[in-house]
């Protein structure tokens, strides 16, 4: 396999909260790898660290309150980017890596029109002159596939409404073809007709950028229609990893097979689900209490003692090529007790 | 008072209205100029400041006498207003309207550079203070509570005692420096806010440095609240001025400002009020006019009513 483009090991972002609330361990010791031109998604309930992980790695994290522990290593095309110094992290965010985010009317500025804000990382980066940036600009806007982009060019943001918005992000953050881009639940905010235009126009402008994408979302349904790879998270660590097609197959940890289950499907009558979509019980954990042993184990149908002292490690599945599948579950060492479903 | 002041005064007004109907023209496209004029005084107050402002700038024309002239000492002495000397004249026979002319520049200027000034430092600290937080924000705001607690006027008279004869330049620093500390708690809180929002966060992204996105993101954002209120901190700026003079120790007499025009016609109120009546309402109008502006800009301005 070639070389990782981004190689994250043992992130570990921890919040310290005020009022004796103690240390929110939002991301504790997460580690993948996202390859030239593949997308990684990320999977998870809200409150599992998925933003937090996308925050670290370009070090957007407010500190204080928050720290990436000094063990981590997050390393872009062999540089870390936990030791840079701000002018060289500069010269990559935005540049090299670039981020989009969740709700796109707000990540824009008010009061410069969508060509300004566009043009910026072209300004800052390769320091093109006003009237190039804006013809840049423009052709972002095409790329993006806006109409009209000559007259959308001088228009403000709420002049636009919230695909369109969403659209302007991306042109934005690709207008110095980045070789890595994070989407932080690029669709969440906007209506599914538009999600589906949205992920479709992520997926062609891939393709031609031949960009790698870090797709972050709460959505399997999402992940299935665009990953090559998936990681899914809980409770700030990665609970299983495999290819998407083998994921979607062969599900392992429980956690997984919960969030599969609570897809609503087109194809399953109302009356087999007996009117009620499945639902993993409980919630997650708040990040400065983590359960001890298996931290899914709480809400686990098949939890036994062993789970609730012992923290598992990332098994290997065994299943195809060492490593392509791993899996945080005990069940891996005694299969037998999966078919005591609850 | 001759062929030519009236011209120019009557040319002052011809130009003021010139102003508001050009601005009326050009606001009528905008839903922001739109909003600005549905303010029924915004018009009027528009008018005032562009006739005050044309009639400062083109003292010379307007004026009929040099403003410190005292043509007859004995018998032009608190002349009542007449044709010649349409708001009277003083007690050392000086005209008031050339007077009030001339006074315009010293009052209108005083105010609107005292006021930048103002804004300059105050837009400076708390953009800031609010956006690098840490140390620096406290010390800052700790200042502006210091300074927020000495009274202004004990610091213009200290000033006053160390300078004897304060120069104009001198008097508009002192206000300004002294004026800051309300405009830089309302860019704090604004940016305090702003820099939470996704655009800025977006902007870190991209790899912006902290000051371009200061400058770029945060206080462009802060712009509305900030000339909404320098317009009406010019209003108080002029009061405060008025008042130094008045006290007589604002600007020195013979240079004609409007608060040492009222403090020179004081002892006359009762025989002759037009020497301190004329330059007081001046300034009550004045004042009127930036306030109705500012409540018409607040309103046109507030980017939480902007509709496509």
């Amino acid at each position: 396999m070639t070389e990782p483009l981004l190689r994250v090991r043992d992130l570990k972002t921890y919040f310290v909260t005020e009022r004796g609330g103690g240390t929110a361990r939002a991301v504790d010791g997460v580690s993948f790898d996202v390859h030239p031109g593949e997308t990684l998604g990320i999977v998870g309930e809200s409150g599992c660290g998925k933003t937090v992980t996308s925050l670290s790695i370009l070090r957007l994290i407010p500190e204080p309150p928050g720290h990436i522990l000094s063990g981590s290593l997050i390393e872009f095309e062999g540089r870390n980017l936990l030791t840079l110094r701000p002018p060289e992290l500069r010269a990559i965010r935005g540049n090299e890596v670039a981020m989009i985010f969740q709700e796109p009317m707000t990540s824009l500025n008010p009061v410069f029109t969508v060509g300004d804000q566009i043009a910026e990382a072209a300004i800052v980066h390769q320091r093109l002159p006003r009237k190039r940036a804006r013809a840049r600009a423009i052709e972002m806007l095409r790329l993006v596939g806006i109409p009209d982009p000559e007259e959308r060019v001088d228009h403000y943001p709420h002049q636009l409404s919230g695909g369109m918005s969403q659209r302007v992000m991306i042109a934005m953050a690709l207008v110095c073809h980045p070789k890595l881009l994070i989407a932080d639940e690029p669709t969440t905010a906007l209506d599914v007709t538009i999600q589906a235009q949205i992920l479709e126009l992520l997926d062609r402008l891939q393709a031609e950028l031949g960009m790698a994408v870090l797709l972050i979302t709460h959505d399997l349904g999402i992940v299935a229609g665009t990953s090559d790879r998936v990681v899914v998270m809980y409770a700030g660590q990665v609970v299983e990893t495999a290819a998407t097609p083998e994921l979607f197959a062969h599900p392992l940890h429980p956690y997984t097979e919960g969030l599969m289950a609570a897809v609503p499907r087109i194809d399953t009558r109302v009356s087999q689900v007996r009117g009620r979509l499945h639902t993993i019980p409980g919630q997650v954990p708040a990040a400065s209490a983590w359960p001890a042993g298996c931290r899914f184990h709480p809400r686990c149908p098949y939890a036994w003692d062993r789970c609730t002292v012992e923290e598992p490690p990332l098994l290997d599945a065994g299943r195809g090529e060492p490593g392509s599948h791993a899996v945080r579950c005990w069940l891996l060492t005694e299969p037998r007790r999966r078919t005591r479903q609850a | 008072m001759n062929v030519r002041a009236w011209l120019a005064l009557l040319g002052a007004i011809a130009v003021a209205l010139a102003a508001v109907g050009e601005a009326r023209r050009l606001a009528a496209r905008g839903s922001r100029g739109r909003r600005f004029f549905r303010h029924a005084t915004a018009s009027g107050g528009l008018f005032v400041l562009a006739f005050f402002t044309t009639v400062a700038v083109a003292a010379p024309l307007v004026a009929p006498y040099p403003p410190s002239s005292m043509p007859e000492i004995v018998a032009l002495r608190d002349a009542p207003p007449s044709l010649a000397h349409p708001l009277g004249t003083d007690l050392y026979s000086r005209d008031v309207w050339s007077r009030l002319v001339y006074g315009a520049r010293v009052s209108l200027g005083i105010g609107a550079l005292a006021m930048l000034v103002a804004l300059t430092v105050g837009a400076a600290a708390g953009a800031v203070a609010g956006y690098a937080r840490r140390w620096v924000d406290p010390v800052l705001m700790r200042l502006v509570d210091v300074g927020l607690s000495i009274p202004r006027i004990f610091v213009l008279l200290m000033a006053v005692a160390l300078w004897e004869r304060l120069p104009v330049s001198a008097l508009v620093l002192v206000i300004g420096l002294t004026g800051w500390f309300g405009t830089s708690r309302l860019v704090r809180a604004e940016v305090l806010s702003l820099r939470e929002r996704e655009f800025v966060a977006a902007a870190r992204a991209l790899g912006a440095r902290p000051a371009r996105i200061i400058l770029r993101h945060v206080l462009p954002n802060v712009a509305a609240p900030l000339i909404v209120s320098a317009a009406l901190g010019i209003g108080s700026v002029m009061l405060l001025e008025a008042s130094l003079s008045f006290l007589g120790i604002g600007v020195p007499s013979p240079v004609p400002s409007w608060g040492n025009m009222i403090a020179d016609g004081k002892d006359q109120l009762a025989t002759a009020p037009w020497t301190s009546l004329f330059p007081g309402l001046a300034i009550a109008v004045v004042v009127m006019a930036l306030t109705a502006v500012g409540d018409a800009l607040r309103d046109a301005l507030d980017p939480g009513r902007e509709t496509a």
